[in-house]
């Protein structure tokens, strides 16, 4: 149930983020979701694509410092309180939350979250039992 | 080792060799030179006040300025009919230091570094692969001849095209490498991106030099290449390469005192620093025609040492160079050296070998920044922990140069990696005044 992220350490120069997505692009990567943080000489671009085996590669034969990470996937309804409700449950079970992302689809019923947990197993474990629906691989590529 | 006899002579045989040799010296340049004539008639000076090696004291320097304002031959000690070959410092700025050779001197040129090559463990069974640059800077062709001397096969590459290196290394089977430590350590970066491995090569000794570096650039070739890596030093004012070299004990390196005279002075003062001490090094040369040169201020940060080698060898021998008088940054009011940050950056994981200083000044304020490159991405997903990396690194800098620098990570393989000598300082603090 796990989802593979590429994250790349990329310098905070004019034009970088501009070169890395265009190559994706030609390389037929789709993006999915991203975040980024960054100081002010670096950042961390953390993407979740179509295809994250090949865009590990790409990146790396490129020339840039990437790792794969496995996060949690979530869909929460899109409503008001809805990711207060997914987060009381990791509360709960004292399951702290080392970064998140969340990012809308073309249906609008739901929102997608995605989540790096100190343990990803106990984590889907707790939010599967309260009901939160866990994204699989096959979940993002159909989006 | 090559020369038994020079290399195992007492002290005082030795002493009374470079007396002789001086007093010929002083002589020939008081008779042949109109600026050693003028420099020493100012000072008091005649041969015939050079009577004890102590007396080499009362010589006025000789500084870099002198050759570049007698720029190009000014400074020759023969005609030009007995002058073979030209070499020039591979200096950036201004006219280069020019330097001319007799027969002789490049007999003796080849002598100093059969010694240095041959204490190094070379022998006429190995290939020698020269990766130094051909052509006006002195390096190559030192090493050129003196490996041919000793009968080592010689492959006269020249820096630069890496990849085919690596090829003719494997090829060829080059068993010595010669270069700057840095283009050694470039080299090995792109081996391991070409997929090959040590063992696929029978490299065994690598004879490094023309850039000063640190025992931990040492660990780091010695691991990536599996070779034993010596040092050896010189500059083209003095003959190029084969001034001194490291045997295999790697206790610091043998001076060719036979025909190179050391002190080590106070660079303030000009005081003669006792045995031990460091400061710069002072060399006058006692066989060299072409230009010989009295007193010639080096720059480099050095100590002596004549405590007995376990290789045999008499000579005394100086300690790796520490630092340039002028690689020096003074950073608000402290002293700063590239190697110094050197053996930091070093001594840390996760970021590769290859750095930059870049100083500015912000108001009146120096500030220095180190670039390091972030090298494994084991630390990637985690922000606390690159900035904890960041963290760490500044607190070393801070434990050993005593100021604070900001430390900048960046992506790899964007230093700029030199096939020559490496470019590790970046200063700007004189470019708003301009």
């Amino acid at each position: 149930m796990l989802i593979k992220q590429i994250s790349i350490f990329i310098e905070n120069k004019s034009g970088r983020l501009a070169d890395i997505t265009k190559l994706l692009g030609e390389n037929g990567v789709n993006i999915l979701a991203l975040s980024i943080a960054d100081t002010t000489d670096f950042g961390i671009l953390r993407l979740i694509v179509s295809n994250p085996d090949a865009a590990e590669q790409l990146v790396k034969d490129y020339g840039l410092t990437a790792k794969a990470t496995e996060v949690i996937g979530i869909s929460i309804p899109h409503v008001p309180g809805g990711l207060a409700s997914a987060l009381a449950v990791l509360n709960e079970h004292n399951i702290g939350i080392e970064y998140m992302y969340a990012f809308v689809t073309r249906s609008a019923d739901n929102a997608m979250v995605i989540l790096k947990v100190g343990d990803n197993y106990e984590a889907i474990k707790v939010l599967a039992q309260a009901g939160v629906k866990i994204l699989s691989k096959d979940d993002l590529a159909s989006l | 080792m090559w020369n038994k006899e020079i290399e195992t002579m007492s002290r005082k045989d030795m002493q009374a060799l470079q007396l002789r040799r001086l007093q010929a010296t002083v002589k020939r340049v008081y008779n042949k030179v109109p600026f050693y004539r003028k420099k020493l008639d100012e000072a008091g000076i005649t041969p015939d006040s050079i009577k004890t090696l102590e007396d080499i004291k009362k010589i006025p320097f000789t500084v870099k300025d002198d050759l570049r304002d007698n720029y190009p031959f000014g400074l020759f000690a023969v005609p030009m009919k007995n002058i073979v070959r030209i070499h020039a410092s591979s200096g950036t700025t201004g006219k280069p230091t020019t330097v001319g050779y007799t027969a002789a001197d490049l007999d003796m040129w080849s002598e100093c570094v059969a010694r240095l090559a041959t204490m190094a463990g070379a022998t006429a069974d190995d290939t020698a692969q020269i990766a130094f640059g051909y052509g006006l800077f002195t390096g190559a062709f030192g090493l050129h001849y003196g490996l041919e001397k000793i009968g080592a096969t010689v492959i006269p590459m020249s820096s630069g095209n890496t990849e085919k290196q690596i090829m003719i290394m494997q090829d060829y089977k080059s068993t010595i490498l010669v270069s700057t430590p840095s283009y050694a350590l470039y080299m090995a970066e792109v081996m391991e991106d070409l997929g090959v491995k040590k063992s696929d090569i029978c490299l065994k000794v690598g004879l490094f030099g023309a850039e000063g570096s640190t025992e931990e650039m040492r660990a780091e070739l010695e691991k990536r290449w599996g070779i034993i890596a010596t040092e050896n030093y010189g500059m083209s004012e003095l003959i190029g390469p084969g001034v001194s070299g490291e045997c295999i004990h790697k206790t610091g390196m043998h001076i060719n005192e036979d025909f190179f005279i050391p002190e080590i002075i106070n660079s303030e003062t000009g005081e003669v620093l006792p045995e031990g001490e460091f400061g710069e090094l002072v060399i006058t040369t006692v066989s060299k025609e072409g230009i010989p040169l009295l007193r010639y201020r080096t720059k480099d940060i050095t100590c002596l040492m004549y405590e007995p080698c376990p290789c045999g060898r008499t000579s005394v021998r100086m300690h790796k160079i520490q630092g340039r008088t002028d690689d020096m940054l003074i950073i608000r009011g402290v002293n700063v050296f590239p190697t110094q940050v050197e053996s930091v950056l070093l001594g840390i994981e996760h970021i590769s070998p290859h750095y930059q200083l870049v100083v500015t000044k912000n108001g009146y304020i120096d500030e220095l920044k180190v670039v390091v490159e972030l090298e494994d991405s084991s630390l990637l997903d985690s922000f606390s922990r690159l900035e904890s990396l960041e963290k760490h690194i500044r607190h070393k800098l801070h434990v050993v140069l005593g100021i604070d620098a900001k430390v900048q990570l960046a992506e790899p393989k964007t230093i700029e990696r030199s096939v020559g000598k490496a470019k590790r300082v970046i200063d700007l603090r004189g470019e708003k005044q301009k």
